[in-house]
């Protein structure tokens, strides 16, 4: 962390000499990639609002942890995977539609969620920065878990990503060819369960999945391969966190919201464009 | 309905299906299915919609359950594992998708992740897989974006990687036009020959069928008649199962 504060303050920033600053600047570096990465698939898998479900049960789960005396961030972390375990399990066996099921477990979630903050008259005001997040709030030791994930998604990339792709795209061909298509999707929705419940925190519930899906929303309409897509993502993550946080400071406004705001200016710019790329 | 034999199994490499019966909940989808197909033989499966067509593909796939023995035999040796290759329906990608043709190639093909690009030996690999359907040209196209008659060619190259010894399409022949058709038959054809491989495929064009098909099996659940296309397509039960039920 020394060297990065050293580095930081040669910036030519005056926001970046505070190490609040430098830390919410290390912190989204990191999660502009993660969320970039993650993006690709959940929109190619369709699952733009699973991912927003999942943002829910993460609530619930802070809830479960902080009325148990329990580490809030272990108990969602556990709720949304068990979350996701059991939504796939009922959607493989259901005839409904997943977007109907997505809000059955998603209105469930958020229900049971506010049902136990508020029990026994308890005040819901302590859960507002769940619901907003502050990502200037961030820690070292927050960084160094977020280094972990962001270490953990891109090994699952480059040992998954060919099958995941092929499963999401066409499952029966990806069978085919050998690929377990429900442990593929099974996989990945355990891997966006993790790293929802954790940036839950920084990024808040309500801007969480414009992260999950604006960059490659925006990168798939100027995309015309898997290599401009990913890298696209990535950069429009990173170019959103980096002027979200600068401009979030100058007009002390959300950084979360800020972020995502430059995500749909930059959507909007790609989808004007995409006529000419494709 | 007995087996039906040209040759035998003991002269060729064999695909045999044997009391094959599927149940989906209370549904009998398919009974008592028994057929064998040859190498270098090109079988046509017909019915009308519903009479369990694709159940029957996804179970030689490995896709769905059955009561009964599917097999591969080859002469000297019984029941080897087939490589099969499978050229699914061709609709069901998304034209928004960003997935180059050489993309898709990648994820099937390669342990390198696809976003990062080909490396040379790949590329050359999904060149020459796209010259065996004559699409080279087709390498850095958008999967989304293909014709109907491209779309398969791709994905019969695709399913010819590595070479199969049974190629199974459904219903290669959807969404394309009269000259694709030809095309694509002709390809199969050629394909058959040159590899010696056994292709079965459904269909619900059946002007095709006399010219290619070595062997045509109408199935309704069960299978209602099987053999030249000839045979099969002046029969009682052809006329049975798609002039009366389908009013056509």
């Amino acid at each position: 962390m020394q060297i990065w504060y050293a580095f930081c303050d040669l910036l030519p920033f005056e926001m970046f000499h505070w190490d609040f600053m430098k830390n919410a600047l290390l912190a989204l570096l990191l999660m502009a990639p993660l969320f970039g990465l993650m993006s690709t698939m959940i929109v190619t898998g369709r699952m733009s609002f699973f991912s927003d479900a999942l943002g829910h049960s993460a609530f619930t789960g802070i809830a479960i942890g902080c009325i148990c005396g329990l580490a809030p961030t272990p108990v969602a972390v556990a709720f949304s995977v068990a979350f996701a375990l059991l939504f796939s399990y009922v959607r493989s066996r259901s005839n409904q539609a997943a977007d109907t099921l997505i809000g059955v477990f998603s209105s469930t979630a958020v229900a049971l969620g506010i049902f136990i903050a508020t029990l026994g008259g308890g005040s819901f005001t302590k859960y507002n920065k769940y619901l907003i997040g502050d990502v200037l709030s961030v820690t070292p030791s927050e960084i160094g878990v977020l280094l972990l994930v962001l270490a953990g998604v891109i090994l699952f990339w480059f040992l998954r990503i060919n099958q995941l792709t092929l499963a999401s795209i066409h499952p029966q061909l990806a069978s085919s060819r050998g690929i377990n298509v429900d442990s593929m999707q099974t996989s990945f929705t355990v891997a966006i369960a993790v790293v929802v419940t954790l940036a839950i925190n920084w990024v808040g519930l309500l801007m969480l999945n414009s992260l999950l899906v604006l960059p490659a929303a925006a990168a798939r309409n100027v995309s015309r391969n898997l290599k401009q897509y990913h890298l696209l993502s990535i950069l429009f993550a990173l170019a959103a966190s980096i002027i979200g946080l600068i401009v979030s400071y100058y007009l002390g406004a959300s950084t979360g919201a800020a972020i995502s705001l430059i995500l749909a200016l930059i959507f909007s710019i790609s989808f004007a464009l995409r006529k000419k790329v494709a | 309905m007995g087996l039906f034999h040209t040759g035998g199994c003991k002269d060729s490499c064999c695909l045999k299906v044997q009391n094959v019966s599927v149940k989906i909940g209370d549904d009998q989808v398919l009974q008592d299915i028994n057929l064998h197909v040859h190498c270098g033989q090109m079988v046509a499966l017909i019915g009308p919609n519903g009479a369990g067509k694709s159940t029957l593909l996804k179970a030689l796939l490995g896709q769905r359950e059955y009561d009964g023995n599917i097999m591969f035999s080859v002469p000297g040796a019984h029941r080897v594992k087939a490589r099969i290759g499978y050229v699914p329906q061709s609709p069901t990608f998304d034209p928004g998708d960003p997935l180059s043709v050489a993309d898709l190639f990648a994820c099937c093909l390669s342990k390198r992740p696809a976003f990062l690009g080909l490396n040379k030996p790949l590329r050359e690999l999904v060149m020459q897989c796209l010259k065996r359907v004559h699409g080279e040209d087709l390498i850095d196209k958008r999967v989304g974006t293909l014709s109907g008659g491209e779309l398969q060619r791709v994905l019969l190259a695709l399913a010819l990687e590595p070479i199969p010894n049974i190629l199974i399409l459904d219903e290669p022949l959807s969404g394309v036009d009269i000259e694709g058709m030809t095309n694509l038959m002709d390809m199969l054809d050629e394909i058959r020959k040159n590899f010696d491989l056994s292709i079965l495929m459904t269909t619900h064009d059946f002007s095709m069928l006399p010219k290619y098909a070595d062997r045509v099996v109408l199935i309704d659940h069960k299978v209602l008649i099987q053999g030249q296309p000839e045979d099969v397509l002046n029969s009682d039960e052809f006329r049975t199962a798609f002039h009366m039920k389908e009013g056509c």
